[in-house]
């Protein structure tokens, strides 16, 4: 599904991705974890069409189809979804404005026609449960004033809505508490269909108890320098990231 | 008299203004005529704006008033009737006027009636009570050349008087129809009265159904909002491309009163000039002034205000917000004065803006003068675009770029459509920004 091949990247002069290599199949869980600063987020960003960013080398394959040369909104039609880390708050925009325009925009990609209005108000209720998003939430402006949790809800009730094929979720478990926690994995681990693909970046192996990856990725200074599957996880739990960061220096040094 | 007997319009406007008085009919009342003869005199004393005048410095009025060969249209024309109702705004329960430069159609309106209420062409009301008290009252029309010209000049308008304690239940819709079949200079002159414990909605829409033709308003609004009564007034300018407006309301509030103005600037006019001032003369007063300006390609769009703090215990509110596509160009000037007997006054103005056209260009000015020492005062300014996280943030959900740009301006306007109450008009104007950013 998607292919990302020596892939190097830079932003504003600094090199971040120096040479990432990933191949990700239909309905497979991905983690990538690593320590701050090593490029997560970048590559969250590059998959998902931020313009800042500018790629110097290498390909990403999406079902076929050349991924860096989409729009960020192709991308999304295509079926690439990115949960942010930092999701952003736009005052005046409701958030069910928002997801009907987004939905519609989709679908009139796929040649398919708007959604009722009734039909859309029951995809949205019953998403809406899937994490646990309360319906006053759904008129208010997208993101304003909301809690942490509350941001990190909506991106995974904007994943249910817009049903990706590749959901990329940066950070989502970060600034919840183990409750919000529970529920947003919950409702991540019902999207899971064996059709769609996730990668989920994190920091810590907490989320990975209640979402159970297939393979597990350390990303360090722009490159991936372990993949392993869950146990890979635990282990950094335990030991941190220092020996592999040493592993690494002695494989570099031969 | 025939036609080659008169100078053009722009001649007769630098250079023999009294020319132009022999083509208005005579006014009812000696003293409406001895207001129009000094009017006159005063306009040729002052003259046209130029770039020299401190309140044109960015607007040169003498450019669109040269642009076409203008007849002085003091008549008007029979206007079919899916003209005007092509302006209607849907679901809105309303009462609806239309005038047609400036002259009350009265078959093709639905007018409010009742006790209390007086509605009707300014002709026709010369010697009622508000209009005998209040015509041609307000002293800021005195420093505008083209209220002067408005006065000196016009022909009819619209008269509105509200008794004591009268409430209309429903809003009104006044439809200005501007019809010419040559480039026609038309001078409507209207008069709203609402008297103590009044309250009205007026919602102002305008067209310019003809194409071929242009036509150059130049009106002037004045409205007085008495004791603890209370006005809304929206007015909408839905542009056309061959239309030209210069419009002035000139307000005063009483004790207590509270007066809502919302002005709506929408493509395509290419030249809109709006003067608005209020005058506070009684204290505990409430005035909210929103404006929004969405202009496109060479619009020039230039807003003028101000608000005359006279009394203390007042409150003003002024919230001007301006979308500036293309090539084109804002004007925002907000005057606040307060004199010295206006303690305790509360006077809060911004301007913001979006800068959205490669060439597009807002110059805004505060101008704050300030003679009391216990008032609070604020303004502020902004210009700039679009936040890059929003826009990413939207397209990154499948938003098309111009969609995504249609939600940040509705998400940019929303506070001064948030604040229109009646739900059909917000509606109406939520929908005419979509539009406007979809094309
Ligand atoms: N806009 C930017 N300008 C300059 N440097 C940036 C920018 N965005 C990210 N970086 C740098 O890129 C590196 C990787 O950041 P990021 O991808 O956010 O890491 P992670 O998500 O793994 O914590 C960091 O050194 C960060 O400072
Ligand atoms: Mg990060």
């Amino acid at each position: 599904m998607l292919t990302i091949k020596n892939l190097h990247a830079e932003v504003e002069g600094k090199k971040i991705l120096k040479g990432i290599n990933l191949e990700i199949n239909k309905g497979e869980m991905h983690a990538i974890m690593g320590p701050n600063g090593s490029g997560k987020s970048s590559l969250a960003s590059v998959l998902a069409g931020r313009d800042n960013y500018t790629v110097t080398e290498g390909e990403v394959w999406f079902n076929g189809k050349n991924l860096l040369d989409m729009a960020p909104e192709d991308r999304a039609r295509e079926g690439v979804f990115l949960a942010f880390q930092y999701p952003v708050e736009i005052p005046g925009v409701s958030n069910l404005n928002f997801l009907k325009t987004a939905l519609n925009e989709i679908r009139a990609y796929k040649g398919l026609p708007a959604l009722e209005a009734r039909e859309f108000l029951k995809l949205t209720k019953e998403k809406q449960q899937l994490v646990d998003f309360h319906s006053n939430l759904m008129n208010r402006s997208l993101n304003e004033g909301f809690s942490g949790g509350e941001k990190k809800r909506n991106e995974i009730f904007q994943l249910a809505m817009l049903d990706p094929q590749l959901a990329i979720l940066d950070e989502t478990d970060s600034g919840l508490d183990i409750d919000a926690l529970r529920i947003v994995s919950n409702g991540v681990n019902k999207l899971r269909d064996g059709e769609k693909s996730f990668v989920v970046i994190t920091h810590y192996q907490r989320l990975l108890e209640y979402i159970i990856p297939d393979f597990v990725h350390v990303l360090y200074n722009g490159r991936i320098i372990k993949t392993g599957t869950k146990e890979l996880a635990l282990e950094l739990e335990e030991r941190g990231y220092d020996w592999l960061k040493e592993e690494l220096h002695l494989k570099e040094s031969v | 008299m025939t036609s080659d007997m008169i100078l053009p319009f722009y001649q007769a406007l630098t250079e023999d203004v009294n020319a132009l008085s022999a083509q208005v009919p005579a006014l009812a009342t000696d003293t409406l005529q001895d207001i129009r003869r000094k009017a006159l005199e005063r306009f040729s004393t002052i003259g046209l704006p130029t770039l020299k005048t401190e309140a044109w410095r960015y607007t040169n009025i003498q450019r669109y008033l040269k642009e076409f060969p203008y007849e002085l249209l003091t008549t008007a024309a029979a206007v079919a009737e899916d003209v005007v109702n092509s302006t209607a705004i849907p679901e809105l329960d309303c009462y609806r006027v239309v005038l047609v430069n400036g002259h009350l159609q009265a078959d093709q309106s639905t007018l409010p009636e009742g006790k209390g209420i007086t509605i009707g062409a300014m002709s026709a009301n010369t010697t009622a009570t508000g209009f005998v008290t209040y015509f041609n009252e307000q002293q800021h029309l005195a420093a505008e050349s083209m209220a002067q010209l408005n006065t000196a000049l016009f022909a009819d308008g619209l008269y509105i008087e509200l008794a004591a304690n009268t409430v209309v239940d429903k809003p009104i819709h006044v439809v200005n129809v501007y019809s010419c079949t040559a480039h026609a200079f038309i001078q409507p002159r209207h008069l709203w009265v609402l008297n103590r414990n009044a309250a009205a909605t007026i919602i102002e829409t305008s067209i310019h159904p003809e194409t071929a033709t242009i036509a150059f308003a130049n009106s002037v609004l004045e409205t007085v909002v008495m004791e603890n009564a209370e006005l809304w007034h929206y007015n909408i300018q839905q542009g056309a491309e061959s239309f030209r407006e210069v419009h002035t309301t000139a307000a005063q509030q009483h004790k207590d009163s509270r007066y809502h103005h919302f002005n709506f600037t929408l493509p395509n006019t290419p030249f809109t000039r709006n003067n608005l001032s209020v005058a506070l003369k009684g204290s505990h007063t409430e005035t909210n002034l929103n404006g929004l300006y969405i202009a496109s390609k060479h619009q020039h769009v230039d807003n003028h205000t101000f608000m005359d703090h006279i009394m203390p215990d007042c409150n003003s509110n002024e919230l001007y917000k301006g979308v500036l596509l293309d090539s084109s160009n804002g004007v925002f000037t907000g005057k606040i004065l307060v004199h010295q007997e206006a303690q305790k006054t509360n006077a809060f103005q911004q301007n913001n803006n979006l800068l959205l056209g490669t060439k597009a260009d807002i110059n805004s000015q505060p101008q704050l003068e300030i003679y009391a020492d216990d008032v609070k005062c604020s303004h502020g300014f902004t210009a700039g675009q679009f936040s890059e996280e929003s826009m990413f943030y939207l397209r990154s959900r499948g938003i098309g770029e111009d969609a995504a740009k249609a939600l940040m301006v509705n998400a940019f306007s929303h506070d001064i459509t948030d604040a229109v109450k009646v739900p059909a008009l917000q509606h109406f104007l939520q929908e005419q920004i979509a539009e406007i950013m979809n094309n």
